[in-house]
């Protein structure tokens, strides 16, 4: 469904909404993963990111996203300036992902203190984006809802109890996919959400022993 | 929202009312909001629509590769042409100057994407300023145009590296000329005609910026989209119409776009991009960014 205000819109620092508006997304999504600016960050820039991104500021949309400035914030501009005063330590490299890899894909390996992702990010034009993996799991995560990723022993009922923490704290589920490498494997769980899971939700979850791992993104575009 | 021009058009002429307000009506339901909301935000937009161009008047801009820069001003206060003091040529310099407030990185809204975000805030507000109409006559044009967009986003596509710059400058053209339609009281069905004939003349238009940057000649296209918008408008106010309905415009539009070869989708491998003073540009351009 195409809304009426995607088309009116965004409002975002030029020149590309692909390019810049798109990959400052992509840096906000990252950075709600490790819950806040991160100290260091390397970069791998795929295809047209790699070939046109330095003439699109994408350098500079990717880490102000980091930072954690909106795609319509003006200090886009000096995000490179800005992060070194705030620490941010980011390496940019060029690298060629697989060939099913979206033109514009950044790899980001980030790192705040102590708490570490990896995760594969495209931006697919007009400012949509897609996360396509986080820590070498395959996932599909639009960023257009507030979301959760989790990653549980294959255990009976797991589900109903997590699901059963989200509807404790009052928060309303958009979709959920579940998806598993083999019976009995690891199963990897997306829920998107209508409404934003915070930290001490995330936390709970992670408290469940059968939880491996839990991870929270905040809604980045979407009216 | 709409997947049919014929069926937003159909429906506002059975309820005696603007195309603006079916969509707006139909967009609070789609998204579960009000209709004094998305209003709302669509002013917000008008905003930093007009922000842009205030900006980008001043002639003090300069794009990261130095490209472009400063050509909205001569419009402003250069040698007169035969469009000195027409409100024609003062769209013009609007649409000039929101794209280079674009490639200098500075605050735009992306209608329907950033490439082709100077030719609906140029028409729209030009118009208003030349005929005195007002700012909600203005949001309800912005609101007319997000249809039309959403149509051709439906039937086509507004992506240059999808469809070429047909699909953005070309798009963004047909969503002012059907808004600047209404504005001035064209009946829904005029609006269609004025989309078709501007949408015709955009046909084709291939998408090759210099080094891939929104640059060159993407300024200057917004410019002569808005120009081809203005010629779409005045036909269908004169009651011209076009014989190939509005819709089947749209879907050419993109049947043209998938056929067009990669060299001409925004790849930098075609077109302007690949002439002799294109590649030495785009080389010397983008080698002087790195070094900034």
């Amino acid at each position: 469904m195409v809304s009426l205000l995607d088309i009116i819109g965004p409002v975002m620092v030029g020149p590309s909404s692909s390019h810049t508006a798109g990959a400052c997304r992509l840096g906000l999504l990252a950075r709600g993963l490790v819950s806040g600016t991160p100290h260091s960050a390397l970069l791998e820039l795929h295809g047209s990111f790699a070939r046109t991104g330095e003439g699109h500021g994408t350098d500079k949309a990717l880490v102000a996203g980091l930072l954690g400035f909106r795609p319509d914030d003006e200090r886009i501009r000096t995000a490179l300036q800005i992060a070194e005063k705030e620490g941010l330590d980011y390496r940019f490299e060029k690298t060629t992902l697989s060939d099913s890899a979206h033109p514009n894909t950044v790899r980001m390996t980030l790192d705040h203190g102590g708490i570490k992702a990896t995760l594969v990010v495209s931006s697919l034009g007009a400012g949509r984006v897609l996360v396509t993996e986080i820590d070498g799991y395959p996932v599909e995560i639009t960023g257009n809802f507030h979301t959760i990723a989790l990653v549980a022993e294959d255990k009976t009922g797991s589900i109903a109890r997590i699901t059963g923490i989200l509807a404790e704290h009052e928060i309303n589920i958009a979709t959920l996919r579940l998806t598993r490498k083999q019976k009995g494997g690891d199963a990897f769980m997306v829920i998107e959400c209508d409404d934003s899971p915070g930290e001490g939700v995330r936390d709970e979850l992670r408290s469940l022993d059968w939880v491996r791992w839990a991870r929270r993104l905040d809604r980045v575009s979407g009216g | 929202m709409y997947r049919a021009l014929a069926d937003a058009i159909r429906d506002a002429e059975a309820r005696g009312q603007k195309l603006a307000h079916v969509a707006l009506e139909l967009e609070a339901a789609d998204q579960g909001r009000t209709v004094a909301d998305i209003r709302a935000a669509l002013a917000r937009a008008l905003g930093v629509m007009r922000g842009a161009i205030g900006d980008g008047m001043t002639g003090d801009l300069m794009s990261s590769s130095g490209l472009v820069g400063g050509d909205a001003a001569k419009l402003r206060t250069g040698p007169a042409g035969p469009l000195a003091e027409t409100p024609f040529r003062d769209i013009l310099a609007r649409a000039l100057a929101v794209q280079e407030v674009n490639a200098a990185m500075g605050v735009i809204v992306a209608a329907p994407t950033a490439g082709g975000a100077g030719v609906l805030p140029a028409v729209l507000t030009g118009l208003a300023k030349a005929r005195s109409l007002s700012d909600e006559t203005v949001i309800d044009g912005l609101a007319a145009a997000g249809l039309i967009g959403a149509v051709i986003a439906e039937r086509a596509s507004l992506s240059g590296a999808e469809g070429g710059c047909q699909a953005e400058t070309g798009a963004a053209a047909g969503m002012a000329a059907g808004a600047a339609t209404e504005m001035l009281g064209g009946s829904p069905s005029q609006v269609g005609h004025a989309v078709a004939l501007t949408m015709q003349g955009m046909l084709g238009l291939v998408c090759d910026p210099l080094g891939g940057l929104v640059e060159l000649p993407c300024v200057f296209r917004n410019a002569t989209g808005s120009a081809i918008a203005l010629a779409g408008i005045e036909m269908a106010m004169a009651g011209i119409t076009f014989a190939i309905p509005v819709d089947e415009v749209i879907d050419v539009m993109g049947e043209i776009g998938r056929e067009m070869d990669v060299r001409y989708r925004e790849t930098a491998g075609g077109g302007l991009a690949a002439t002799p003073t294109g590649r030495r540009l785009a080389k010397e351009r983008l080698y002087q960014i790195k070094r900034s």
